[in-house]
């Protein structure tokens, strides 16, 4: 069975809901602990939301120095799919994995609902499930999740196709060109601010629009 | 010991929400004339002297700013 890792940072919220996600969507989750430089041989790493370091500094700025992002770097550098939900986006981005930054909501309120997004990029490990252009429904939760670049970074990122999800129906946090979530060049590395491991089922989210972050990845990954 | 200090700002074009609602809340506590107000960070280190300022800098560059959206100083003192 595909072996997917969740790091848990001191701080992390997140983290055994993205272990159920795993495993609803047929994988088995591998719990990852942020001072173990081992990733135990997992195909994949979630890096799940939360505070991790209390948000000490900036939010990311000193898990990124954790001793298992050190591993997690080097692996998704050669490849290894990685995905940052909120507080893990902003990891990325500390890690400079991914461009650009995470700062404070544009009206400085913590945004809690259900968050329409548009899916623009179906190629990446983590979104090809997902049909082109696909409107999906999952909860956004955050304070400090207004994505900021530099304008020629975003002509970039645009024109590369590397903007995965947009907010559609509104912009929660103020991010520019209302930017959910983005991917690498190669297409491994995917962050976003909204919570797709939050909807996974019909009980606990708003929809199950989320499992197909987790069974795209099983497939890249079964099929690679 | 020597004491540097190391102030971290947000880029000028980067927006400010906090230091926006600092200025916000100025006139109703009967401040006036106050037409900009940039909220930032002050770090203060205490180091074993001789100080290697390119260290420093290379500190703040790593782990004290962020320079996607912050800029740095870093000054040497007593």
């Amino acid at each position: 069975m595909t072996r997917i890792g969740v790091v848990t940072f001191p701080g992390s919220l997140d983290d055994r809901d993205a272990q159920r996600a795993v495993r609803l969507a047929g994988g088995e989750p591998v719990a990852l602990w942020h001072g173990d430089w081992d990733l135990y041989g997992v195909d994949a790493v979630v890096l799940p939301g939360g505070f991790s370091y209390g948000d000490y500094l900036r939010c990311g700025a000193i898990a990124r120095f954790a001793p298992v992002m050190q591993t997690v770097i080097e692996a998704a550098t050669h490849g290894l799919p990685v995905l940052g939900i909120c507080n893990g986006f902003q990891i990325l981005c500390e890690s400079h994995l991914l461009p650009g930054t995470l700062t404070r909501n544009a009206h400085l309120l913590f945004r809690n609902r259900d968050q329409r997004l548009t899916v623009e990029n179906v190629e990446t490990a983590w979104t090809s499930a997902y049909r082109p252009g696909q409107q999906i429904v999952v909860p956004v939760k955050n304070g400090e999740g207004c994505y900021v670049a530099a304008p020629d970074v975003l002509d970039r990122l645009e024109g590369e196709g590397r903007v995965v999800f947009r907010y559609a129906d509104g912009n929660p946090n103020g991010s520019a060109r209302d930017i959910a979530g983005i991917t690498n060049e190669r297409g491994n590395v995917v962050g976003l601010m909204p919570h797709p491991e939050h909807a996974v089922e019909n009980l606990t989210g708003p929809t199950t629009d989320g499992l197909a972050f987790f069974t795209s990845v099983l497939g890249a990954l079964t099929s690679a | 010991m020597t004491r540097v200090i190391v102030d971290v700002m947000l880029k000028p074009e980067i927006l400010d929400p906090q230091g926006n609602a600092i200025l916000g809340a100025l006139p109703r506590l009967g401040f006036e004339g106050i037409s900009v107000v940039r909220q930032g960070k002050h770090f203060e280190l205490e180091v074993d002297a001789p100080v290697d300022e390119a260290a420093m800098r290379q500190l703040a560059d790593t782990l004290l700013a962020n320079t996607v959206i912050e800029y740095f100083t870093v000054r040497v003192v007593e």
